[in-house]
């Protein structure tokens, strides 16, 4: 237990009386990665807020181990256009040395951008620039908002990978938010289903299978999910018959499209 | 001190020298006032300045001091009425800008054993400029400048990204309030020079010319500074020459400045 970084214990937030987190109980540790999905308003974002400490509790508590330190990835970096910043400054805003900052950069693979203009970044550079900041801070817990909004899906999968191995490398407890549902599920330990309340929480195989996330996300995304797990365990030889590999990418994407209208009625409903 | 004497005995060196107090705090601010997109705010608060004055007059305690103190109250009205969201902001500044402006006048016309230079305060009276002012001028620039440099990376910092700011620790509402403050010495101080119309054209136009040859945000309050002396010096120049009110040709020597270097600048990248 030495190594829990944080616990909420029936973590509550309400905005005018209504829940959008509803005792909400979790923990992460040193080395975990745990992903909070969820649809829409399901106070994914509030969630995180609220482990960072800028989000009031109505009720529960959160506890953080002594002087945890939290490295902060926000959403995306809505900069105003008026403001001249270059990835060196930024980066020196968090009062570290230079050659520190050049490091996580580097891990981050951007160091050659560090003279550049943050305009001029692209949305995949911009997430690296964020996570990198993060890390010169020398976290030991990483609070990613949707990591990868905003980037290709090439791009997507090399950031779940880096996510991955900083863990590795760092051992720091990572969590995060995501809509990929699909990258989610490789690249991650726990994933956390969330629509106000925990509806199910698990191991990323066994989620797919669990009625309560079957009626969050709908049937569609969770057979489609349940294709993308016979695809990724092919290379183990553990199930034989699998449709091409192509045809299930494709397929997957469709339903998750379909999904998304599901979510939508599931919302309403409620 | 006789070379001080005939220096501050001169008008025109008086007028100067308080021009000069006044765009050196100008700059930073005004810096903030583009990267936050404050112009609207500013122009509230400058338009509310009208009002302190009556005030002043009608309390018989010193103008200046009215002016920054209702300043200050206005900022932290606005700050409480923000918060309620019945009204958008920009309705909400539109209806205090204008009401305080216009409560100001009604009420200096009640007054009419108070024989004021309603056009000074509207568009300034540099040329009037009396020790007194010169020490409120320098004085009020002394509080802003410490304030500024002893706050400066917090401000920089939840300016980019509020809630990044805050997970890092920074006390976002506290600067808030702090840069507000600040707004309202400048506004009370800068008055004297170009009036409460033209306040926001002093703050904003020096800094927007900077924009565009700036590297980093510490470099472009260090062109809006130069900018905003030179405004002030080729003003006075102008208004000496051809007798021309003194404020308003600090602005329009501003804003000659401005088209100037757009164009420049337009013409290199081409």
């Amino acid at each position: 237990m030495t190594d829990t970084l944080v616990t909420l214990d029936a973590v509550t937030v309400a905005f005018n009386g209504l829940p959008v987190v509803d005792r909400v109980n979790l923990s992460v540790s040193r080395g975990d990665i745990v992903t909070v999905i969820g649809p829409n308003g399901a106070g994914k974002t509030t969630l995180i807020k609220a482990i960072t400490g800028i989000q009031r509790l109505t009720s529960g508590s959160i506890w953080r181990k002594p002087g945890l330190s939290i490295g902060y990835v926000p959403q995306h970096l809505h900069l105003q256009p008026t403001l001249p910043l270059t990835v060196q400054r930024f980066m020196s805003l968090t009062g570290q040395p230079d050659p520190d900052c050049r490091q996580a950069l580097s891990k981050t693979g951007i160091e050659h951008l560090f003279k550049a203009s943050i305009h001029r970044l692209s949305g995949g550079e911009m997430q690296r620039l964020l996570i990198a900041r993060a890390l010169v801070r020398k976290p030991e817990l990483l609070v990613l908002d949707e990591p990868a909004q905003g980037v290709d899906i090439n791009g997507q999968a090399s950031l779940y990978d880096l996510i991955r191995s900083l863990r590795d490398t760092l051992q720091c407890g990572v969590i995060m938010i995501s809509h990929d549902l699909h990258l989610v599920m490789a690249a991650t330990d726990k994933v956390i289903c969330l629509n106000q309340h925990i509806c199910c929480s698990g191991y990323p195989e066994d989620i797919s299978h669990d009625p309560a996330f079957i009626e969050v996300f709908g049937q569609a995304i969770a057979e489609s999910l349940a294709i993308y797990q016979h695809h990724h365990n092919h290379s183990h030889d553990l199930h034989g018959d699998v449709v091409g590999s192509d045809a299930g990418g494709h397929s997957h994407t469709a339903h998750s499209g379909e999904c998304q209208s599901g979510e939508h009625h599931n919302h309403a409903a409620h | 001190m006789p070379l001080i004497d005939l220096v501050l005995g001169d008008f025109f060196w008086r007028a100067l020298i308080g021009g000069l107090g006044v765009a050196l705090v100008a700059g930073p601010l005004g810096c903030f006032v583009v990267w936050r997109r404050m112009a609207y705010f500013g122009d509230t608060l400058a338009h509310s300045a009208l009002l302190g004055v009556a005030l002043g007059f009608l309390l018989q305690t010193s103008v200046n001091l009215a002016i920054a103190l209702t300043c200050v109250a206005l900022a932290i009205l606005l700050v409480l009425l923000g918060r309620s969201r019945a009204l958008a902001t920009d309705t909400l500044l539109g209806i205090l800008a204008h009401s305080t402006l216009a409560i100001g006048l009604v009420a200096l016309s009640f007054m009419p054993d108070v024989r004021v230079d309603l056009t000074g305060y509207l568009f300034g009276d540099l040329l009037a400029m009396s020790r007194n002012d010169l020490a409120w001028i320098y004085g009020g620039a002394a509080v802003v400048l410490v304030l500024l440099c002893w706050l400066w990376r917090g401000l920089l910092m939840s300016t980019i990204h509020e809630e990044l700011a805050r997970v890092e620790g920074v006390p976002v509402e506290r600067l808030r309030l702090a840069l507000m403050l600040m707004f309202s010495l400048v506004i009370a101080v800068a008055m004297k020079i170009v009036g409460v119309l033209l306040i926001t054209a002093l703050l904003i136009i020096p800094a927007a010319t900077a924009r565009r040859m700036a590297r980093g945000p510490e470099h472009m309050v260090l062109l809006a500074v130069i900018i905003g002396m030179i405004a002030v010096s080729g003003g006075l120049t102008l208004s000496w020459h051809f007798n021309s009110p003194a404020g308003p040709s600090v602005v329009v020597t501003a804003f000659l400045m401005f088209v100037l270097t757009y164009s420049l600048i337009r013409q290199q990248q081409q």
